[in-house]
């Protein structure tokens, strides 16, 4: 919970200065008082992205993008710590209209249509309030088409009511051929057009653009110019940014400015089998096995870590390949290069605090998931830049990655199952990702531990040994 | 050694296809490697809006993250071309004399833009002129598509008087050309040559130039128009300039107060204060105060010793990770006379390259400027801030505020409890340094005059402060 209130210097005199306290699990220094503590200091992550939620408002006609940005802008969001989610307001019309008839509905002149179509937007911005207000989100995407200044200004209202900073997003295009691709895509699949064959469904869609044409009010430099927003023209070749006002809304541009719809292919992969990795040892900086070099054999850019192992990995390969330091695996601190049965006997407690939370739990003098996603987070951003990739990196760094790329919660991600000896290929279709594992049939050992069951400080050796993978 | 032939095998191993890096020092960088075609970045606008400005501030920050820039200030080649600058008349568009130097001084600008990239691996160069009107800059396009390097533009527009007349107050006044004139009859001047150009004037053009990359910033980063962002470096520069802004305000850095092991002589750790690192604490506490400065954002790293000198100010702060100081890894918590005992070799080829060397499962200064660049880019963003951080790191950040080089960077002297005030100022950025007069121990070590591996122990020590 945030607090903005300035601490009390009244408290504390020079000569009594605050005792400060290292939490167990993710090894911050906190004031404490009383044994317990203290709760004036603020975001330990570094960065106060903003003190206000944030609404970010699409706008566009139909078949603009403005989903895909949505989804993919929430699922970045999240990845990088600030809760973020997407309200759809399509979706509350579908629930709202069980069947969807034709473009009809969406016609100027439907009445009917107008009104539940106003209240469904009532409805999405009750949710954001909601969600923002008393589920401790930080950015709402209310993804509609918002297509005339009337919404708009409701919108402006209801934001500044409830003390919201509004960022509009707007795509606009008119390039036949994306529009086409992008009905394709996205449109034939939805739930709107199932009973329809292909000719129909693109028939209808089209009309339904139509129907908004007409009171299409695109933001204005010159009406607009008080309002912060993004005008991304022909999917990326232009962009008008107004009135960044902060940290969240500089990044959000940022990303947005860096994705692509390239068609292309991200190919994941851990190093070959390494020799710790065969006694059962984790991080540390080895060479490979020889059954690892066999796996290390396959016009694509190759990234690698600078640990020895990725790098005689990608060598193997024998094309050009860029090593970054942010691709190392998660630093075991005291624990490097040691067994999960040295963790378990030197340091019981620190295993059990790993298993209650693997996501934030930072090892002593080490990293915690948590400091992964934060320093992988430009190479996320290169990614999305860049179109064939091949990254041979490690365990937790690929998990990080994989759930970037699979919209995986923090919860889900230490658990993901990343073996050595497989290739996953992440193809962007539709509104998400294709994944497609290819295990190189060459033999490897398993290093993926499950949670154990019991996760109390209390717990037995045996209890916290459990789901440790066979080793030498 | 097996290790260091790995080592430097590993440095070795990174390819590269590009013909212009064949020469290059491979720099086993944590950024991508911008390995393709060299980029110009050519500025557009009237005189007095902030180009020179852009320019030498996007040269220093590309610098600093590793990307070897360079500016062309086509003015000063006029300045030595033409001795003494008598007034406005030389602008005027008719004046055919001065329009042929002007021309000549643009490709002679040009030129030393080709020797930078071929002769002196630079990867870009920003081209600081009016760049005016389409003619020049089809001239500059025609260049830069024949040697094979990439174009990026970025033009300035703004037509608020008082900006135009504060940024001439700013930097006008103390140039060159105006050493010998009152003020009144230097901003007349100015103005009128401003006028010269504007009557010739051709904006960038979103229809007919659509396939040029360019950046247009209105009024001072209000609004911006990003078109055609070709690469990541392009990326890089875009993302930068929509986050510096020109709003007055001071960046105030200082180490956390003298740590128990800093009277040790031991690097690194996670140890608290001394007595005496209290007393700066408390000490700085009373520093800021007196300073009364608005809406003071205070950062720490993760390490108590900072957070301890924070929390004696008693206002709010955050703690960054990014922050912290440089991991020694195995010398962590050594004396330099046990680092010169344990690791003789380590302790000579830091000497050798201080900013490149990567402690043993450690990292380098090279490393902390990359983990760092967020921290620089949201100081950008901000106003008034203190940042209460260590040694190596306050080196990184006082680099890139003073532009000083990789091989300056590890030797800069950044005491204990000594407070640097930084305030950006013209081109450039004033430093006011205050030492809150508390005593502390030196932990300052010069490069020794032996770097070689097979120095004997009292020339590596000679340097070491003193300590318990």
């Amino acid at each position: 919970e945030k607090s903005t209130e300035l601490s009390l210097s009244s408290d504390k005199t020079p000569s009594n200065p605050r005792e400060l306290t290292q939490n167990p699990l993710k090894k911050i220094w906190m004031p404490y008082k009383n044994g317990l503590p203290e709760k004036t200091h603020i975001s330990e992550k570094g960065l106060c992205m903003t003190n206000c939620p944030t609404l970010i408002v699409t706008v566009g006609l139909p078949a603009r993008g403005k989903t895909y940005i949505s989804k993919k802008l929430t699922r970045y969001l999240n990845w990088i710590g600030v809760p973020t989610r997407e309200f759809n307001v399509g979706q509350y019309r579908r629930e709202f209209v069980k069947i969807y008839k034709s473009f009809e509905f969406f016609r100027p002149d439907n009445e009917e249509g107008l009104k539940i179509r106003r209240q469904c937007a009532s409805a999405a911005l009750n949710d954001v309030r909601q969600y923002l207000t008393e589920e401790q989100g930080q950015v709402a995407v209310f993804d509609a088409t918002n297509t005339t200044r009337e919404r708009r200004e409701t919108i402006i209202q209801f934001a500044e009511q409830n003390g919201f900073k509004v960022f509009f997003v707007e795509s606009v295009c008119e390039d036949p051929d994306v529009i086409q691709e992008n009905i394709v895509q996205v449109k034939l699949g939805s739930p709107d057009y199932t009973n329809c064959n292909t000719e129909e469904a693109v028939e209808d869609f089209m009309k339904r653009i139509k129907c908004y044409e007409n009171s299409y009010e695109t933001l204005d430099e010159v009406l607009d110019r008080d309002l912060s927003y993004i005008k991304i023209m022909d999917v990326g070749q232009r962009y008008l940014v107004n009135r960044v006002l902060d940290h969240i809304q500089s990044r959000i541009v940022y990303y947005l400015m860096n994705i692509h719809i390239t068609p292309r292919s991200i190919y994941l992969c851990r190093h070959g089998e390494s020799e710790l990795n065969v006694k059962g040892r984790i991080g540390g900086d080895s060479g490979l096995t020889p059954r690892g070099k066999e796996f290390a054999k396959n016009d694509l850019k190759v990234w690698t870590s600078q640990m020895k192992r990725t790098i005689q990995t990608a060598e193997a390969l024998d094309v050009p390949y860029e090593q970054w330091k942010v691709l190392n695996e998660i630093d075991a601190g005291v624990c490097e290069e040691m067994m999960y049965e040295e963790i378990q006997e030197n340091y019981p407690l620190e295993f059990a605090l790993r298993d209650q939370d693997k996501y934030r739990y930072r090892y002593p003098k080490g990293e915690s998931y948590e400091d992964l996603v934060q320093r992988l987070e430009p190479v996320i951003m290169e990614l999305e830049r860049q179109e064939n990739v091949l990254v041979i990196c490690h365990q937790a760094v690929m998990r990080c990655l994989l759930a970037y790329f699979l919209d995986k919660t923090a919860e889900e991600l230490p658990y993901l199952k990343c073996p050595l000896h497989t290739v996953l290929k992440l193809t962007p279709v539709a509104y998400g990702c294709k994944v497609e594992s290819i295990s190189l049939n060459v033999d490897a050992v398993n290093t993926h531990r499950e949670r154990p069951e019991n996760v109390e400080v209390s717990r037995m050796s045996e209890e916290a040994l459990l789901t440790v993978p066979a080793h030498q | 050694n097996v290790k260091l032939m790995w080592r430097f095998m590993s440095r070795e191993s990174c390819h590269s296809v590009a013909p212009h890096c064949s020469n290059q020092m491979k720099i086993l960088a944590s950024v991508p490697q911008f390995c393709n075609s060299p980029t110009m970045i050519v500025m557009v606008g009237l005189p007095a809006r902030g180009k020179t400005y852009i320019s030498k501030k996007l040269t220093r920050y590309l610098n600093w993250i590793g990307v070897p820039t360079k500016m062309f200030n086509v003015g000063q080649y006029r300045r030595e071309a033409v001795k003494i600058y008598k007034n406005f008349e030389f602008f005027k568009p008719d004046n055919e004399e001065a329009m042929r130097i002007r021309k000549a001084c643009a490709a002679a600008a040009l030129k030393d833009v080709t020797a930078y990239f071929t002769k002196e691996q630079g990867q870009v160069a920003v081209f600081d002129a009016t760049n005016t009107t389409r003619e020049r800059r089809a001239i500059i396009i025609s260049f830069a598509k024949e040697k094979g390097y990439k174009v990026f533009f970025v033009e300035s527009i703004c037509d608020d008087p008082e900006i135009i007349a504060e940024n001439i107050r700013q930097v006008k006044f103390g140039s060159p050309d105006y050493v010998d004139r009152d003020i009144d009859e230097a901003m007349e001047d100015f103005i009128q040559r401003i006028d010269c150009y504007r009557a010739s004037y051709m904006p960038i053009d979103d229809e007919r130039d659509r396939k040029l990359s360019y950046i247009k910033i209105f009024d001072v980063g209000n609004r911006y128009l990003v078109n055609q962002v070709q690469d990541h470096i392009q990326s890089r520069i875009v993302y930068y300039l929509m986050n510096i802004h020109v709003t007055p305000r001071s960046i105030y850095l200082s180490r956390h107060g003298e740590s128990e092991l800093n009277l040790l002589g031991r690097i690194g750790g996670d140890s608290g204060l001394s007595p005496r690192g209290q007393k700066y604490a408390n000490a700085l506490a009373t520093f800021i105060k007196g300073q009364n400065i608005r809406d003071l954002k205070v950062w720490t790293s993760h390490m108590k010793r900072t957070i301890q000198t924070a929390e004696a100010l008693g206002v709010q702060y955050e703690q960054w990770k990014a922050l912290n100081e440089i991991d020694a890894g195995v010398c962590e918590e050594m004396t330099y006379e046990e680092i010169q005992e344990n690791y003789p070799e380590e302790f000579a080829l830091r000497d050798q390259d201080k900013y490149r060397y990567r402690y043993p499962k450690g990292e380098s200064y090279e490393d902390l400027v990359h983990r760092l660049e967020p921290v620089i880019m949201e100081l950008e963003r901000q106003e008034n801030v203190l940042v209460i951080c260590h040694q190596a790191i306050m080196r990184c950040l006082l680099a890139y505020f003073l532009d000083k080089p990789a091989d300056e960077l590890p030797y800069l002297r950044c005491p204990l409890h000594t407070v640097l005030k930084l305030t950006p100022i013209a081109y450039g950025c004033k430093v006011e340094s205050f030492f809150l007069n508390i005593e502390a121990v030196n932990t300052h070590r010069e490069r020794p005059v032996n770097v070689d591996i097979n120095r004997n122990p009292e020339e590596a020590l000679q340097t070491v402060p003193d300590h318990i």
